[in-house]
């Protein structure tokens, strides 16, 4: 590989590049996200190579595994270019029949076709699936079209533009005015104006300036910093070289999650190519300017995300949490001005640059400009990632891009901003999704965790899984937050053992002002919000635990009972067969009974019985 | 295990600001954090074992204790929370008679809990080390048990 000495070179090997991607020849891309991978997808990957050299196609039919596709509900996702094919549920061994069948002749498998649950049209385009249709794939869409380990895919598709646009032809304070116009906010949670950060940063007495990309995700539940990471690397390290240009860094840092194995590693790969390309390093591009990017990997700790807490990590102490009356574009990593931004704000930039600001802030609502991914996840049909406009209603993320809820249930709430955030309710639906009006209702944008709720999952149940989750997450370091979350927790315990008491509430309700008030960090001064959103909206499902002493939804297990609907039994012996204490019970093809004193409550049966049987109340 | 905690330590410059990626290291080699790698690395880097042992107990990537030869790792992000795993999470502790984060006494299965791996469309989700076990039922779970010899409570 040779070092790219300028601008030009750059160009014209991107153009070498296009010119090589015939858009003519066939062309099987296999998503080879973490999704798909989970479902086993490298054996298909490696039955597609052996195909390929069985029937002595190489160079004639191209292979590309790329990331994250975001429709992960249906995986492995193959697509077959150039008619843009779209195969799900592809099985494992299904490489040599679409070979034969698709790739050499032109042929449909039907079996491997999408068809919408909804309409039950069949649809052949990946483009032309509602997922995928009613999203606007601006940055996300990069993932289908490039190897993530291959440079040279990115720069074919005219990747590195907007950083040659940018050491060029444009000035730092610039490209800083550009990003201010565009009105780019943060993606990592807390949606700050990212031209204001880099400005402030700039300004900043002090050197080195350190750059770094918030890589941790902490939030369980999104996923779309590591699909990011994962599937298209290089749009990463673009923003990030723009904006060490901006500010006047050299170095900079990435840190990223421990339980992220794969992006580590494509994140690796990227740098080790960018350098050799002369992309990263010194004198990029023949252009005076040199920053570097060194990569950290999480210790597995969620307060890690938050600035300060990933400051103290980078530098090697625990990741506790300091007082901010100095800013981090002043004083941040090792006491020097340092511009912190999300995975996800830095993928933008590259898109800010090459198009410009007014195009960027023609797309979102007032005060929230371009687009947004988010992980929807939960009670839901199509989960995956999705990459809306800001302003989209939730009712069209929920019932348009997701397809409605599993079986025909009942949709209850979404919730959004993971520990941080809140549950939203039915009657909200048709509210806008940007960063104030998610605010307004007691949530917030967060990092785009989206989990869907249906009838069957209990929101004091939900509420106590995030503050258990805080709990663990706690630093420690400040007592309102360490015992606070502590305490409300222990009340939510109980309320869900139909131990609660009347005052409950109002107790939960106060002990949630105080650590909102009292706590050092946001962790703290967020932790209350899934309750409180929840004592909100849904405060007769409290009630019903705390004074009928009911779960409504069936999943808090002392309130709970398993019987069986006799209708409905055939007798088929499954639920007998499954369950661990043999609670259930009966002869063959006769009504079969649950013994209350022995049933643990463990939903075996519940899942065992094909005739919806089996009653919890 | 002085000599292969050194050559990590000498890895990283023998900068102390690299003590994290030198745990993760040491970590890796040996599957959890021996006391007398812990040991070696406060002489040879020069750092008290209060702070190695405030880090090693702070990050949860890091075990003081030796893991067993299946890792059993159940996610308990939100998406496979609302999905079920609890009650798969709750079967494995029964199953295993282990609680969350314990390894058993002759070194067979370590069973924890993970916050997202990441893959939430196929949850619940069990990883038996790194193999991905997705849209967990308690019947799968039971099978994959089988598989790795666990015993697991006859059909009949
Ligand atoms: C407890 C806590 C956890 C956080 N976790 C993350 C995270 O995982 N990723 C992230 O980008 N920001 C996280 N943040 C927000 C960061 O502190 C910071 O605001 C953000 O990275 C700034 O980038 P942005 O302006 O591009 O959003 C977290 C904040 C807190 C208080
Ligand atoms: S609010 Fe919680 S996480 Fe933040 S510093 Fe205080 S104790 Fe630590
Ligand atoms: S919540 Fe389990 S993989 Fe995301």
């Amino acid at each position: 590989m040779n070092k790219l000495e300028s601008m030009k070179e750059l160009a014209s090997l991107q153009e070498k590049l296009r010119k090589a991607r015939d858009p003519k020849k066939p062309c099987i891309v296999i998503c080879a996200g973490t999704g798909c991978l989970a479902y086993g997808t490298q054996k298909l990957i490696d039955n597609f190579r052996a195909e390929i050299k069985k029937r002595n196609l190489q160079g004639k039919v191209d292979l590309r595994t790329s990331g994250c596709h975001g429709f992960c509900e249906r995986g492995p996702l193959v697509v077959i270019h150039p008619k843009e094919i779209f195969y799900q549920r592809v099985k494992l061994d299904d490489a040599a029949v679409i070979i034969e069948k698709t790739v050499l002749n032109d042929e449909i498998i039907d079996r491997l076709v999408y068809k919408d649950p909804v309409s039950g049209e069949k649809i052949l385009n990946e483009h032309d699936v509602p997922f995928y249709k009613k999203q606007t794939r601006l940055i996300f869409g990069q993932n289908g079209q490039i190897d993530p380990k291959s440079i040279d895919d990115y720069l074919a598709i005219g990747g590195y533009s907007a950083l040659a646009k940018a050491l060029g032809g444009m000035k730092p304070d610039g490209i800083i005015q550009e990003i201010i116009k565009a009105n780019l906010r943060g993606r990592g949670g807390g949606g700050f104006p990212t031209g204001w950060k880099w400005d402030s940063t700039r300004k900043a007495k002090g050197e080195p300036k350190y750059v770094i990309c918030n890589a941790d995700e902490g939030d369980p539940g999104a996923y779309m910093d590591r699909s990011l990471l994962e599937g298209n690397p290089h749009v990463v390290l673009e923003g990030m070289i723009i904006g060490a240009y901006a500010i006047g860094s050299s170095n900079g840092y990435i840190y990223v999650r421990n339980e992220y194995p794969l992006a580590v590693s494509n994140i690796t790969l990227a740098l080790e190519r960018a350098r050799e390309y002369g992309i990263i390093g010194e004198d990029i591009l023949g252009s005076g300017f040199s920053f570097d990017v060194k990569i950290n990997r999480g210790g597995g700790a969620f307060v890690c995300g938050e600035s300060s807490a990933l400051f103290a990590s980078i530098e090697g102490r625990v990741g506790e949490p300091r007082q901010k009356y100095v800013h981090a574009t002043d004083r941040g990593l090792f006491d020097k001005p340092t511009c912190l931004n999300n995975v996800e704000t830095w993928a933008n930039v590259p898109l800010i640059i090459n198009r410009g600001s007014d195009w960027f802030s023609s797309i979102g609502t007032a005060n929230s400009k371009g687009t947004k991914i988010f992980s929807l996840v939960g009670r839901i049909n199509n989960t995956g990632l999705v990459e809306v406009p800001m302003g989209i209603t939730l009712r069209e993320i929920v019932f348009g891009i997701g397809g409605g809820i599993p079986k025909g249930r009942k949709f209850k709430a979404i919730q959004t901003g993971g520990p941080s955030g809140g549950c939203i309710p039915e009657q909200m639906l048709d509210m806008r999704v940007d960063f104030d009006e998610l605010t307004k209702v007691g949530s917030m944008m967060g990092s785009g965790g989206m989990i869907v709720m249906d009838d069957r999952s209990c929101m004091v149940d939900v509420a106590k899984y995030f503050l258990k989750f805080l709990e663990e997450e706690s630093c420690g370091k400040c007592t309102p937050c360490r015992e606070g979350v502590k305490q409300m927790r222990i009340i939510l315990d109980r309320i869900t053992e139909g131990k609660g008491e009347e005052s409950d509430i109002e107790l939960l309700e106060w002990i949630g002002s105080g650590i909102i008030d009292g706590s050092l960090c946001a962790l703290g001064g967020t932790a209350p919000n899934p309750v409180l959103s929840t004592i909100k909206y849904f405060r007769d499902e409290y009630v019903a635990h705390i004074r009928d002493k009911k779960c409504p939804a069936g999943v808090c297990k002392p309130l709970i009972t398993y019987s069986i609907i006799k209708d409905k039994c055939t007798g088929c012996t499954a639920c007998a067969r499954v369950c661990p204490t043999k609670a259930a019970y009966g002869e063959k093809k006769k009504v079969h009974t649950i013994n209350k004193e022995t049933c643990i409550k463990c939903g075996a049966c519940y899942d065992a019985c094909k005739f919806d049987a089996i009653l919890i109340e | 295990m002085e000599e292969k905690v050194k050559s990590i330590i000498e890895k990283y410059g023998s900068d102390k600001s690299f003590i994290i990626p030198i745990l993760q290291d040491i970590q890796r080699e040996f599957n959890y954090l021996p006391r007398e790698a812990l040991d070696a690395l406060s002489r040879n880097l020069g750092v008290p074992p209060s702070l190695i042992y405030h880090l090693a107990t702070f990050y949860r990537a890091f075990s003081l204790n030796p893991k067993g030869k299946y890792r059993l790792n159940v996610c308990m992000g939100t998406a496979c929370h609302v999905r079920g795993a609890p009650q798969i999470a709750d079967y494995l502790e029964r199953t295993l008679d282990l609680k969350a984060g314990e390894t058993s006494k002759n070194l067979e299965y370590s069973l924890e809990t993970v916050n997202c791996l990441g893959a939430c469309a196929l949850g619940p989700i069990l990883v038996v080390n790194d193999e991905y076990h997705g849209q967990m039922t308690i019947a799968k779970t039971a099978k994959v048990l089988e598989g790795i010899g666990a015993k697991v409570e006859a059909d009949e």
